[in-house]
């Protein structure tokens, strides 16, 4: 026996822990007496789970608040080897207490949920979760979360030897530890630096070891900071657990709690980068015309076009934000570490300053995940940013994959938001919101009141869908397998000026069973009218009519409706081309006559706010990719909302009445919306090279 | 002929399950709460189900009050009720009713009401047609286990 609690000791690799389990030593079990922390609202899974640990043989303390698991962690900081939790609670939402078990007591964590959408997946692996379960969770799947306790305590194990052999180059003690590596002293060394209490018998017995049996440490959010900013002093480089300690000046802290702090600190860094560049991150096309509220925003802006070293930059904001800690105090200097990955993207070119800070301003909202809101006034300011940001080269949704793919919205999030549909809420003012990693849908934010992403999307659906704020009707039309009409749903043909006149009107002809499951999405029309509606019956030619349909059905009640709808619709579909440029195709139908609003039935797609300058960001090369000719600038002479639409939309087809004014415009945009087995692929849309058709030889 | 009953039962028992599983209403996950009744918890599953219908109900309220208001647009909100749903509904192993949640939860990320409206009534039935069903296998159960109880004093 090794010590007088009797404990065994195992030496090989991979089992060589120890648990003690209600106090006592339960010598050989494991995993038998886990102590698993469970956490989940909803009481069915809890206790079902709960029965399956106990199955397992583990030593199960269930809650059901996040909170109340938070402070039983915090009273006992030893009394747990890994924590399960639920993703969705209402309290606190599942990653943040991931945040906190990660940083406060570095226990593993195994997140789970209902939800397997990419996305959530994806903020479990960025947040640090080992392993993230879906329900319904099977014993099966439970018989080996042990695995992740072992195997942390290794890397820890690990880090810890290489963090002080590396940074202090003196082997010395090291050596010496080194060789009680081998021998059972190992055990006491290895718990006592990692959790166990100081008051534990083995302790005392490793004297060679006393180097490594400090107190375990707790990161404090303040402590934290203070590390953080002496890291960002001595340069992330040249950052030495030695030098951050002298640094930080603070009593008891050992320079081992600084090197494994700094390891864990490496690779939470590590990982943010790789969440800038992961697809996720969309571009944030802006047109932003708030102006910069924070100073170190600028230095971020500037870092962005090249003009500051991103070192210089983490420094400097550190130093800045530092010093205001914002909400949370340890996410902010995240953020701000975060920062130097997103900026380091070349491609960005953001030649508006201001757009960086209206993603800054939106930092609360971004925070909660709410849906930021746009005011009007943005959106009058949208066309004076137009006209800049219309020469962004945006590496907009199409490249999914790009990891280029950056976003400064990024940064405004105080939890790393690998959700796309997060950084897209603070999509500033009308820039489309872009979904990420993979469907991709972009809504115009102009005047969304309502809007809303979600969160853990499911594979298909990517429409982040919302209200515009329209004094028309924002209505979605459902037309369930006939064309209807909602009340409500009156076309705003009558001119409203500018953008507001701008209703989405989503319509879709669906069927429930079939087809909300992977429904395409529906196809947001717009009435892009502004003064011209008063341009009444006439002989609209149709001019570069896209057209985008379902399924035969629905092309079948386009036609019928042809005949009888008294609307203009532009509708704009979006395909979630998984590997294409989709386009959108929409088709413009209408008739003479008064044009109340009958909708067309089409797939449902998503609400797209119709603010013409808003909705489609593609990358000005794409421009010329996207069917020919599209662009009709002479034709414009209309507002700026036209041109500025002109400079930003990639193609888009348009509607003149025959005096030569524009009446509608059809957009393509680039980017995969929705993926649907019956959206007509981009390349028809390429065919359609429509030149003044009259409106019987619209194509169906 | 105690005997028979219980054996009868058990036969009716084994039927209803075979028909549950063959439609879709259960599906393994089922069996596995069964696996996890023992004789340290012998009411097990039906004290799990108990609270899940109890809590199904209440979701089901907040979805159909969600829904009927006329300026509903709180569609994260409802995403989060039927995370809730799927997430219980597939742990007690009913089928037909996740997947209708899972309907349902597609479009309230489309924002489509009328989708949803939809759904909701599909997935009140199937909760209906479940939540009878499982009553039914509750009292086989019982009444097996009486039957059999009976038949064999010396093993209750």
């Amino acid at each position: 026996m090794n010590s007088s609690s009797g404990k065994s000791y195992m030496s090989t690799a991979s089992s060589s822990v120890l648990w003690k389990a209600g106090g006592d030593v339960v010598a050989d079990q494991f995993p038998a007496g886990l102590r698993v922390l469970l956490v989940d609202d909803d009481p069915t899974c809890l206790m079902i789970l709960e029965k399956m640990l106990k199955a397992c043989q583990y030593n199960v303390t269930k809650c059901n608040r996040a909170e109340t698991a938070l402070s039983m962690l915090r009273e006992n900081r030893n009394g747990f080897d890994i924590v399960i939790s639920d993703v969705h609670m209402p309290d606190m939402d599942g990653f943040k207490l991931l945040e906190h078990i990660g940083l406060e007591m570095d226990l593993p964590v195994i997140m789970m949920s209902a939800d397997d959408g990419k996305n959530v997946v994806m903020k479990g692996v960025t947040h640090g979760a080992c392993d993230y379960l879906i329900k319904p969770v099977r014993i099966e799947a439970l018989k080996n979360i042990w695995q992740h306790v072992v195997r942390k305590r290794k890397n820890e194990w690990k880090d810890f030897e290489q963090s002080g052999s590396v940074e202090e180059g003196d082997r010395q003690p090291k050596q010496s530890e080194d060789a009680d590596y081998s021998s059972s002293a190992n055990e006491g060394n290895w718990k006592s630096s990692k959790r166990r209490k100081d008051d534990e018998d083995e302790n005392d017995e490793r004297d060679d070891t006393s180097t490594l049996k400090k107190p375990r440490v707790v990161w404090s959010v303040e402590l934290h900071q203070q590390f953080v900013a002496a890291v960002n002093q001595l340069g992330i480089e040249k950052a030495v657990p030695k030098k951050i300690l002298e640094l930080m000046n603070v009593p008891g802290l050992t320079r081992e709690n600084v090197a494994s702090h700094l390891q864990k600190y490496r690779l939470y860094l590590r990982r943010l980068s790789g969440v800038s560049q992961h697809p996720s991150n969309l571009n944030n096309s802006f047109m932003n015309p708030q102006d910069a509220t924070f100073g170190p925003l600028d230095l971020q802006a500037l870092a962005a076009t090249g003009q500051l070293p991103a070192q210089s930059l983490a420094t400097l904001q550190a130093a800045g934000l530092g010093r205001s800690t914002a909400k949370s105090g340890i996410p902010m200097p995240l953020i701000d570490q975060r920062n130097i990955f997103s900026f380091e993207n070349p491609k960005l070119r953001f030649g508006e300053v201001q757009q960086q800070h209206v993603n800054n301003n939106k930092q609360t909202n971004l925070l909660h995940g709410i849906p930021t809101t746009m005011e009007p006034k943005q959106l009058a300011g949208l066309h004076h940013t137009a006209q800049s940001v219309g020469n962004m080269n945006m590496p907009v949704l199409s490249h999914s994959s790009q990891s280029s793919q950056n976003n400064p919205l990024l940064m405004q999030m105080a939890q790393p938001q690998a959700r796309g549909q997060m950084l897209n809420d603070s999509t500033v003012g009308l820039a489309p919101r872009l979904l990420s990693p993979r469907g991709q849908s972009m809504l115009s934010n102009g005047m969304a009141t309502n809007v809303s992403t979600r969160i853990g999307v499911p594979e298909n659906i990517r429409a982040p869908s919302y209200n515009p704020v329209s004094q028309t009707s924002s209505m979605l039309n459902f037309p369930m397998n006939h064309t209807s009409e909602l009340p409500g749903n009156s076309f705003p043909l009558v001119s409203t000026p500018g953008i507001s006149s701008l209703a989405p009107k989503v319509a879709f002809q669906e069927d429930v069973n079939s087809e909300i499951k992977g429904s395409v999405g529906f196809m947001p029309s717009y009435d892009i009218f502004n003064d011209l509606n008063q341009h009444k019956p006439q002989n609209w030619e149709l001019q570069n009519v896209g057209m985008m349909f379902n399924s035969s059905q629905h092309s079948n009640s386009l036609q019928g409706n042809l005949d009888h709808t008294q609307s203009v619709l532009v509708q704009q579909g979006f395909l979630s081309g998984q590997n294409r440029n989709s386009t959108v195709i929409s088709k413009a139908m209408f008739s003479a006559g008064d044009c109340s609003g009958h909708v067309n039935a089409q797939n449902s797609n998503q609400h797209l706010n119709s603010l013409l300058d808003n909705t489609v960001r593609v990358k000005s090369e794409r421009v010329a990719d996207a069917a020919p000719a599209n662009l009709y600038p002479d034709h414009f002479g209309q507002e700026d909302l036209m041109s500025a639409l002109l400079k930003q939309v990639g193609s888009f087809f348009s509607l003149y009445d025959t005096d030569g004014d524009i009446i509608l415009l059809i957009l393509t945009s680039k980017f995969p919306i929705f993926l649907q087995q019956d959206i007509i692929a981009p390349a028809e849309n390429n065919d359609f090279d429509f030149d003044g058709y009259s409106i019987d030889n619209i194509p169906v | 002929m105690l005997g028979l009953d219980a054996d009868r039962l058990r036969a009716d028992l084994n039927r209803l399950l075979a028909f549950l599983f063959h439609q879709g209403i259960l599906d393994e996950q089922y069996l596995q709460l069964q696996q996890l009744q023992d004789e340290s918890s012998p009411n097990f599953v039906s004290e799990v189900v108990n609270i899940y219908f109890h809590e199904s109900e209440k979701l089901l309220r907040n979805l159909r009050s969600l829904l009927m208001d006329r300026e509903f647009s709180d569609y994260d909100k409802m995403g989060i009720h039927l995370n809730q749903f799927i997430g219980s509904s597939s742990s007690i192993g009913a089928k037909r009713v996740r997947n209708v949640c899972v309907a349902f939860r597609a479009a309230s990320d489309q924002n489509n009401r009328a989708g949803c409206l939809r759904a909701l009534e599909l997935l009140e039935h199937e909760y209906c047609i479940l939540k009878n069903k499982l009553h039914e296998l509750f009292q086989i159960e019982q009444q097996r286990l009486l039957a059999a109880g009976v038949r064999y004093p010396m093993l209750n």
